[in-house]
C-alpha cells in the first residue's frame, strides 16, 4: 500500500505553547499527495491547535512545517491560498442561495465570473443539486449542506483540504455518501486531512494518527494499528491510547 | 401510578410549512434508559422541547410522570431534569460555581448528588476555580455533563449530550447514565451516534420526524430480515464500485474496514465470491455478520423512501 | 427562596467578573457629569458674532470698532438684512448678533426696551448666552463712555426661558438609568437565551417570576449606586443645589427605574440576539431619551408633533420631575402630574412585560 508520493504536508517537531502549557508537543509527520489522512485524538488533545498551525492561522512556537510546499510560519498567505477548509460549524452562509454561496467563494479564491459560473453548473450537476440553485442554504437537508460545503471547500482545486469533524450528526447513509465524495477528491489528487469522532470513519482513511496530550502516539495504516495494538477495531485502538492521557486541561 | 413514565401520544409539530415531528407515539417505562436515535433534523430536539414543557405540540398529547406537559407544565418542571443540545455553561463563572448554580436551580446541592457525577467531575476538579470559558473543549463537555447530571430528577431528558464528544469521554458518560438508571431515574436520551444505541434498554429510531421503529436494541437487530455479509478484498476502494455495480447485491455499505452487503433473492455468497474473483479481486473474504443498529437504521430509512 | 438567592448571587458574580463593563457602568455617570459640567464655558474667546446696522452713523461705527478690537468677539459678517442674521444663527455660524435700529443715536440715553439696540444670543447654552450678553454690555459701555451703560434689549434665541445650565444633571440621571436598567437588563436576559441556559432555567422548577426578579435585582442595585454617585458629584463637585425634597427625588427615581427595567424586560422578550437587544435598546430607547428628554434640545421649542412624541418618552417626565424637585425646589403639587405619569407607565409596562415573558420557547 505504501505508494511513493510527493509530500504535501510536512511537519518537523512542530510545537505550540501557550504560556507554560504545551498544546502541541513536537509532532512530526508527512502526508502525501492524494492521501486521506485521519487526524484523531480526544477533545483537548491538541488537534485543533495543530490544525490551525497547518492552515497558517497560528504561528508555531517551535519546529517547522510546510503545506503545499509553503512554510506555515513564513508564508501563511500562500498556504491559505492552496488549502480548502470545512468544519461542521462554519461551512456556508445559511441566508444566501446555493449559487450565491458558490459565487461568493469563487470570488474569495479569485476565480473569474465565467469560470465560477461553469464550475457551479458542473458541480451542482455532479452533486445532483441542479434543482436547488435558487434554494436558500438553510432550507437544505443537513446531508446536502455538508456535501455542498465540501464541494465549496475544494471549489478552487486546493492542494490540501482540511475537514474538521465534517460528518457530525449526519445520518448514516448520508455519511457514507459523503465519504464517497472524499474518495473522489483524493483520487483527483487532493490531499484530505480529516478529523472525526466516528471510529468507523477512521477505517476509511489511508493512514491515521492518534494524538494524546499534544503528542502523536500512533501513526500508521488502520490495519497496521489494529495489528500493533492487537485490537479488533479502531475504536479499541483509540480507547487504549486515549486512556493514557494524563492531561486534564488546555 | 402508570407503568409508563413518559407517554407520547400522536404528537405533531410543524414550523410554518416544515414538519419537525409528525404524529409520533412512544412510551417509556419507569426506570428505563430510552434512546432516541436519529440524525440531525430528525425532530429529536423538538420532541425533547415538547416533553420539557418548552414548546406546545400542534396536536396530540404527552405526559411525563403522569402529568400533562401542556396543562400541568409547572408540575412537570418540578420532576424533570432537562439539558438542551446547544446548552453551554456560564463562561464567566468558575467550574465550581457553575455546578453549584445548576444544582441549586434544580433544588438540590452538590454534596447530595456528588456521587452521581464523581467519575467525570474528579477529572475537572483540579480546575474548579477556573472560569468555565477558559476550559478546553473536552473539559467544557465534561463540566456540562456534570451539570446535567447533578440533579436527581424523576425523569431526565438529555438532548444530544454526547455530540462532538470523543469516543472515550462518550463511554465514560454512558457509564454514568447506567449508574443513574440503576438509581431508578427514567432517562430519555437522544444521540446521532448509532453505536450508543446498544447501551439503552430500548430505542426509538427516528428520521424526518417519524418513527422508524421502537424496540430493545436486540429486538431491532433481531428483526433484520436478511442475512448480512461482511465483505473485504485487497482493493477495498475498487470493491466499492464493483459491489455497487453488482445486481446480485441488494445493498452495500462501507462499514469500518469491511462492506456490509445484503444479497438479492436467489444470490448466494458463493455467487458473490465468484463474481468478485472474476473481476480480479484478490483475498476476497465474505463472512456472515451480525447486523448493527446502524445497519437496521439504514435499512429502515431506505424502506421509508 | 434558596434558588432565588443563588440566582441573584450568580448575576452579581457575572457582573463583577465582567470588569470592563462594570467599570464603564460605574464610570459613565461620573464622566458624563464632569464632561457636561465643565463644558459650560466660563471664559469667552473670539465668540463669533454678526452685526446688522440700520443707522450706520459715527456712534454705531465706534461701537462696532470696539467689538472688532476686543479679544472676546470676532465680527464675522456685517449682515445686510435681518433675514441674514436669522440665517447665520440657524446655520450655527454665530452665537450672538448685535442689531442697531435706524434711530439708534436718538434713543441712546433711554432705558432698555426703548433704545434701538438689541443683542440677540443663542440660548441653547444658557450659560454661554448670559456671558455673551454681559461681555457685550461691557464692550459697549467702554465704547460709548456711558458710565451706567446703555439700556440694551437682549433676546434669547431657542431658549427664551433661559433654563438653568444645571439642567444637565437630571438629564444625565435619566440617561444613566435608561442605559443600566433597560439596556443591560435586556442584554443580560437575551444572553441566556443565546447560550441556551434560558431553556434550562425555564424547564427547571424555578418560577418564571423569580427568574425575572433575580435578573433585575443587580441592575436595580447598580442604578441606585449610580444615582447616588451622580447626586453626590453634582452637589459637592459641581455645586448644583438640591433645593427640594430628597424623599420625593427617591420616589421619582425608583418609579423610573421600574419603568426602565420593564422596558428592558420587554425588549428581551422581543429579540433573540444580544446584538439586537443592544440595537433595539440603543436606538429605541437611548436615542429618544437623548433627543426628546430635553437634555439637548429644550422641549418647549420643538414643533407640536415632536413635542407630542416626547410625551410618550418616560425619561422626559422623569427629567422634568427631577428638575422641579432638585433645581426649582417646588412642592409636590408642581410635579404630581409627572409622578403620576411615570407611575402609570411603570404599572402598564411592567404588566405588559410580565405578560409577554414567555414561560415557553414558542
Amino acid at each position: 500500500m505504501t505508494r511513493m508520493r510527493e509530500t504535501v504536508i510536512h511537519t518537523d517537531r512542530l510545537t505550540k505553547r501557550f504560556g507554560n502549557f504545551t498544546a502541541v508537543d513536537h509532532i512530526s509527520f508527512d502526508v502525501g499527495r492524494g492521501e486521506i489522512f485521519g487526524f484523531l485524538g480526544a477533545n483537548g488533545a491538541g488537534k485543533t491547535t495543530a490544525m490551525r498551525m497547518l492552515c497558517g492561522l497560528s504561528r508555531p512556537t517551535e519546529g517547522s512545517g510546510s503545506v503545499a510546499g509553503y512554510d506555515i510560519a513564513t508564508q501563511p498567505e500562500m498556504v491559505k491560498r492552496n488549502i480548502g477548509y470545512m468544519s461542521q460549524r462554519f461551512s456556508l452562509y445559511e441566508d444566501l442561495k446555493v449559487w450565491e454561496n458558490l459565487r461568493l467563494f469563487g470570488g474569495i479564491y479569485g476565480l473569474g465570473a465565467r469560470q465560477t459560473a461553469t464550475k457551479t453548473d458542473e458541480m451542482l450537476c455532479r452533486l445532483g443539486l441542479e434543482g436547488e440553485r435558487d434554494t436558500l442554504v438553510k432550507a437544505l437537508p443537513l446531508g446536502w449542506k455538508q456535501k455542498l460545503a465540501f464541494s465549496v471547500a475544494i471549489f478552487h482545486k486546493p492542494r490540501v483540504v482540511f475537514l474538521d469533524e465534517p460528518t457530525g450528526g449526519v445520518d448514516p447513509a448520508a455519511r457514507r455518501r459523503f465519504w464517497e465524495l472524499i474518495y473522489s477528491a483524493a483520487d483527483s489528487g487532493i490531499t484530505v486531512f480529516v478529523t472525526t469522532h466516528y471510529m468507523d470513519e477512521a477505517e476509511y482513511c489511508d493512514r491515521v494518527s492518534i494524538m494524546v496530550d499534544g503528542r502523536i502516539e500512533a501513526l500508521d495504516r488502520p490495519a497496521a494499528l489494529k495489528r500493533q495494538f492487537e485490537a479488533p477495531t479502531m475504536d479499541e485502538v483509540f480507547r487504549r491510547l486515549a486512556r493514557k492521557a494524563t492531561r486534564q486541561s488546555d | 401510578m402508570s407503568r409508563h413514565s413518559v407517554v407520547v401520544d400522536h404528537i405533531a409539530k410543524s414550523y410554518g410549512r416544515v414538519k419537525a415531528v409528525g404524529n409520533l407515539s412512544l412510551d417509556v417505562g419507569r426506570g428505563e434508559l430510552f434512546g432516541i436515535i436519529g440524525p440531525d433534523g430528525a425532530g429529536k430536539t423538538t420532541l425533547f422541547r415538547i416533553l420539557a414543557t418548552l414548546m406546545l405540540p400542534d396536536s396530540g398529547r404527552a405526559t411525563v410522570g403522569g402529568l400533562d406537559v401542556v396543562a400541568d407544565y409547572r408540575a412537570v418542571r418540578g420532576i424533570i431534569g432537562y439539558m438542551p443540545g446547544r446548552f453551554s455553561l456560564y463562561p464567566d463563572l468558575t467550574v465550581e460555581e457553575n455546578l453549584e448554580f445548576f444544582a441549586t436551580v434544580f433544588g438540590t446541592t452538590v454534596e447530595a448528588n456528588r456521587h452521581l457525577v464523581d467519575d467525570i467531575y474528579r477529572q475537572i476538579e483540579p480546575f474548579r476555580k477556573r472560569p468555565a470559558g477558559k476550559l478546553s473543549g473536552g473539559m467544557k463537555q465534561k463540566l456540562a455533563l456534570s451539570c446535567a447530571l447533578i440533579h436527581k430528577p424523576e425523569v431526565l431528558l438529555l438532548d444530544e449530550p454526547t455530540t462532538g464528544v470523543d469516543p472515550v469521554s462518550r463511554k465514560e458518560f454512558w457509564a454514568m447514565l447506567l449508574k443513574l438508571r440503576n438509581e431508578g431515574i427514567t432517562i430519555l436520551v437522544s444521540t446521532p451516534y448509532m453505536d450508543e444505541a446498544t447501551l439503552c434498554d430500548r430505542i426509538a429510531l427516528v428520521k424526518d420526524g417519524s418513527l422508524l421503529g421502537t424496540d430493545t436494541p436486540g429486538g431491532i437487530v433481531g428483526r433484520y430480515p436478511t442475512a448480512l455479509y461482511a465483505v473485504r478484498s485487497a482493493d477495498m476502494h475498487r470493491l466499492m464500485a464493483d459491489l455497487a455495480g453488482y445486481t446480485g447485491a441488494a445493498s452495500a455499505f462501507s462499514f469500518g474496514d469491511t462492506f456490509h452487503v445484503t444479497l438479492a433473492p436467489g444470490t448466494a455468497p458463493a455467487d458473490l465470491q465468484s463474481h468478485l474473483a472474476a473481476l480480479g479481486h484478490k483475498a476476497v473474504c465474505i463472512e456472515q455478520t451480525a447486523p448493527t443498529v446502524e445497519d437496521c437504521f439504514m435499512l429502515l430509512s431506505k424502506k421509508e423512501e | 427562596m434558596r434558588q432565588f438567592k443563588s440566582f441573584v448571587k450568580k448575576e452579581f458574580l457575572q457582573i463583577f467578573r465582567d470588569r470592563r463593563t462594570l467599570l464603564i457602568l460605574l464610570a459613565m455617570p461620573l464622566v458624563l457629569v464632569m464632561a457636561l459640567g465643565y463644558a459650560i464655558k466660563t471664559e469667552l474667546n473670539n465668540a463669533r458674532m454678526a452685526v446688522f446696522d440700520a443707522s450706520k452713523d459715527a456712534r454705531t461705527l465706534r461701537i462696532k470698532e470696539a467689538f472688532r478690537a476686543s479679544k472676546w468677539f470676532t465680527i464675522v459678517e456685517e449682515a445686510p438684512t435681518m433675514a441674514r442674521i436669522d440665517e447665520l444663527f440657524s446655520r450655527g455660524e454665530i452665537s450672538m448678533a448685535l442689531v442697531f435700529g435706524p434711530d439708534f443715536a436718538a434713543t441712546m440715553g433711554k432705558p432698555a426696551g426703548e433704545t434701538a439696540i438689541q443683542v440677540i444670543a443663542d440660548g441653547t447654552d444658557p450659560n454661554q448666552a448670559a456671558m455673551l450678553t454681559a461681555y457685550a454690555q461691557g464692550v459697549m459701555a467702554t465704547a460709548t463712555g456711558a458710565g451706567g451703560g446703555i439700556g440694551i434689549h437682549t433676546r434669547m434665541l431657542y431658549n427664551p426661558q433661559q433654563k438653568s445650565s444645571y439642567n444637565f444633571v437630571p438629564g444625565v440621571m435619566g440617561l444613566v438609568l435608561m442605559l443600566i436598567c433597560a439596556m443591560m437588563t435586556s442584554v443580560a436576559i437575551v444572553r441566556e437565551k443565546e447560550t441556551g441556559t434560558m431553556e434550562v432555567l425555564l424547564a427547571s422548577p424555578m418560577k418564571p417570576l423569580h427568574i425575572i426578579l433575580s435578573k433585575m435585582a443587580p441592575y436595580f442595585t447598580l442604578s441606585v449606586v449610580n444615582i447616588v454617585t451622580v447626586l453626590l458629584l453634582a452637589v459637592f463637585v459641581m455645586g448644583v443645589p438640591i433645593r427640594g425634597s430628597i424623599a420625593w427625588l427617591s420616589v421619582a427615581s425608583v418609579l423610573f427605574i421600574v419603568v426602565a427595567l420593564a422596558l428592558g424586560l420587554l425588549i428581551s422578550t422581543l429579540v433573540d440576539r444580544q446584538m439586537s437587544a443592544l440595537l433595539v435598546s440603543g436606538i429605541g430607547l437611548m436615542m429618544p431619551t437623548l433627543v426628546f428628554s430635553g437634555l439637548i434640545f429644550p422641549i418647549e421649542n420643538m414643533p407640536a408633533a415632536l413635542r407630542w412624541i416626547s410625551d410618550i418618552i418616560p425619561a422626559r417626565w422623569y427629567i422634568s420631575a427631577v428638575r422641579k424637585i432638585m433645581i426649582e425646589g417646588t412642592g409636590p403639587e408642581s410635579f404630581a402630574k409627572e409622578l403620576c405619569i411615570i407611575a402609570l407607565m411603570a404599572v402598564v409596562l411592567m404588566a405588559a412585560a410580565m405578560k409577554k415573558f414567555k414561560v415557553r420557547l414558542c
